[in-house]
């Protein structure tokens, strides 16, 4: 028998649990030729402003072994835009969608949240605390605990009370755990990671950065093990609460192994630039290696890397 | 729907070379079904555990409906996913994403038409200059290269075009200079009304450049660095001018490659201009 897939963020019940990663799916539009967007567990918006992003200049790509270095810059057309053109289009599709919300500020982060909040079609919101704080001289919310759970406690407090608040955590940071406890504390009902850590190549050719913002995001599956590291202390950290695990996903195995380490839904981003189907059949591979297992429900999976290593291995398992 | 792109996976049917160039012939049906002249392709590299995960693009050479429909490419080997590439042999299967992006827009009248193509960017002109002399244009060629054995198609050009001007850096072939360095005297021998490019970003401003002296339109095809071709990532963006005059940062793989050559920025590649929709600061401007 399948397993039963079914997920939840808070309350929130996800009819699978592969979801796209922020601002590697378009607006939906883009991906829907290739594939059914509402058959996703959930859509991720790309990062979504207050007001209209023209991004970084080029290049803004460098591959790296197993990855792709990203220097976007939260480019967009902004709220207004994305509620009047964007999300339109998702609701009436029935996809589900979680926006993803990014600013330079508290209240910035809330004032976005009170927009969408009441949109229809929105599921949830993700905090996008990869943001440079210009109250801050810059440094990224998701560095500090406390501006990170300042944030998230903003968002909350403007967003419906239904509507689930999940906040993105970078994995280079000194403690990702007091990060997480810090957004929990702040009313976080659900945790994502990671975000891209930063990196840099250098163009030996052209003996320069090979982007041209110097820095950028690493993701693909370079950064897998950073992101089953950081799942996996997590979850150790704070089990009651969900985790949406990202970082390098590109088969049902990788997706596995993070729902081992503690995420109850796993997001794929960088593998669909390589294979645009990859979610469905991320989603159908694991739906594979869970019946192999003798799973009845995913949730039964989730965190199970976890258990003491002197209990024995399920007898009911074939394997 | 016609242009909507499909992914599939190929047969290689032949891989040839060309002077400098590598020919790729791939049995595609539902992407030779779906092409028109400036589309182009994306391919994955490396196999099924590649670790180069952003697909190539690569400019369609020609479309025929051998074994259901077939996809020719042309190319030149520049890094690891080219080299891949050039390593595939016949009955290979290769995963294509196609076609891709705005084709060339066609005159409605028959005109007279200048086709100019740099290095591997002439690969492009030649289902073009196909579909152009079908409408009764004429068709002339420019193509130029570094050297001799880089400029693409110079016979195929002679044969089909009223003349086929060719250039090369080293004058190993042709006239020594650049594409752009003849372009004005073959716009006023052959009367061109439209001109189509293709190559690097460079040479397409200095086309479009003479273009504008002479007051003709011309449509470019332009090259940056793409990561999925299908406009999930926003990294090929490129300064363009809209139809309302505003500047944005215009994704080149669903908006382009095909742009109205003074519609895009060349001068500001590279930047983000002070004036581009949402370029920092213009926030709080208004
Ligand atoms: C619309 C379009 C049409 C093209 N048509 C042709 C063609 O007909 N023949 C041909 O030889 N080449 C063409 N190119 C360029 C071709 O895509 C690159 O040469 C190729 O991607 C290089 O891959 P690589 O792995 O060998 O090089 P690497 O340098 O290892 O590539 C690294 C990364 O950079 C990207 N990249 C590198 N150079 C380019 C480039 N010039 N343009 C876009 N992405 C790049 C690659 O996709 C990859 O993601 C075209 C590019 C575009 C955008
Ligand atoms: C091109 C690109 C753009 C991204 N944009 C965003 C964004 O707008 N907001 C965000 O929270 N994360 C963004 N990310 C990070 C991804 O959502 C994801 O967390 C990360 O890439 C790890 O997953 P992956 O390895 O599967 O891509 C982006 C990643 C890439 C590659
Ligand atoms: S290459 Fe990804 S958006 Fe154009």
């Amino acid at each position: 028998m399948p397993a039963d897939m079914r997920t939840y963020l808070a309350h929130v019940e996800l009819p699978n649990p592969i979801l796209t990663a922020s601002g590697c799916a378009g607006t939906g539009r883009e991906l829907a030729p290739f594939a059914d967007v509402t058959r996703l567990g959930a859509l991720t918006t790309r990062t979504i402003t207050m007001a209209p992003r023209a991004g970084r200049p080029t290049p803004r790509m460098a591959e790296t072994p197993s990855g792709l270095l990203n220097a976007v810059g939260l480019q967009g057309p902004g709220v207004d835009v994305f509620l009047a053109r964007e999300l339109p289009w998702l609701a009436e599709r029935g996809v589900r969608t979680v926006v993803s919300i990014g600013g330079g500020s508290v209240a910035e982060f809330s004032a976005l949240a009170r927009k969408l909040t009441d949109a229809p079609g929105v599921t949830a919101l993700e905090v996008n605390l990869s943001c440079p704080n210009v109250e801050d001289r810059g440094r990224v919310f998701a560095r500090d605990p406390s501006a990170a759970g300042e944030v998230v406690s903003a968002v909350r407090t403007a967003a419906r009370y239904d509507l689930p608040v999940i906040a993105k955590l970078q994995p280079d940071v000194a403690d990702v755990v007091a990060i997480a406890k810090a957004c929990v504390d702040g009313g976080a009902e659900a945790l994502s990671m990671i975000n891209n850590p930063v990196g840099m190549a250098i163009d030996v050719d052209r003996m320069r950065p090979a982007l041209a913002a110097g820095t950028g995001g690493l993701s693909g599956p370079a950064i897998r093990p950073l992101a089953v590291k950081c799942v996996w202390q997590v979850h150790a950290a704070l089990p009651g609460t969900p985790v949406i695990g990202m970082g390098g996903v590109t088969s049902g195995r990788d997706a596995l192994e993070l729902v081992l380490a503690g995420a109850c839904a796993v997001a794929v981003g960088t593998v669909l630039f390589h294979d645009p189907y990859a979610g469905h059949r991320v989603l159908r591979e694991l739906e594979e290696l869970l019946q192999e297992r003798g799973f009845d429900r995913l949730a039964d999976a989730v965190g199970l890397a976890h258990r003491p290593s002197h209990r024995t291995d399920r007898e009911e398992s074939s394997l | 729907m016609a242009g909507s792109p499909v992914q599939v996976t190929g047969t290689v049917l032949t891989m040839r070379r060309v002077d400098a160039y590598h020919a790729l012939t791939v049995v595609a049906p539902g992407i030779a079904d779906r092409f028109r002249p400036g589309h182009f392709v994306t391919v994955a590299v490396g196999g099924p555990r590649t670790s180069t995960l952003t697909r190539r693009a690569f400019a369609v050479h020609d479309v025929k409906p051998d074994y259901g429909g077939t996809v020719e490419l042309v190319f030149t080997v520049r890094g690891a996913g080219t080299a891949w590439l050039a390593d595939r042999r016949a009955r290979d299967p290769l995963d294509l994403i196609g076609p891709l992006g705005r084709p060339f827009p066609l005159p409605r009248d028959p005109a007279s038409c200048l086709l100019v193509g740099s290095e591997y960017g002439a690969a492009g002109l030649f289902a073009l200059a196909d579909a152009l002399q079908q409408r009764n244009c004429r068709v002339d060629f420019v193509l130029g290269a570094a050297s001799s054995d880089r400029v693409f198609g110079a016979l195929r050009a002679r044969r089909m075009a009223e003349t086929a001007t060719l250039t090369t850096r080293d004058g190993s072939l042709g006239v020594r200079g650049s594409v752009v360095d003849v372009l004005p005297g073959v716009i006023a021998d052959t009367h061109a009304d439209v001109v189509y490019a293709c190559g690097p970003m460079a040479t397409l401003g200095g086309v479009t450049a003479v273009c504008a002296e002479f007051g003709i339109p011309v449509q470019v095809s332009v090259e940056e660095l793409m990561a999925c071709g299908i406009g999930l990532c926003m990294t090929c963006t490129v300064p363009v001018i809209g139809d309302d005059g505003v500047t944005r940062m215009t994704r080149a793989c669903v908006d382009g490659p095909v742009f109205r050559g003074e519609r895009v920025r060349f001068d500001d590649v590279g930047t983000i201009p002070f004036d581009a929709h949402g370029a920092p600061g213009g926030d709080r401007a208004r």
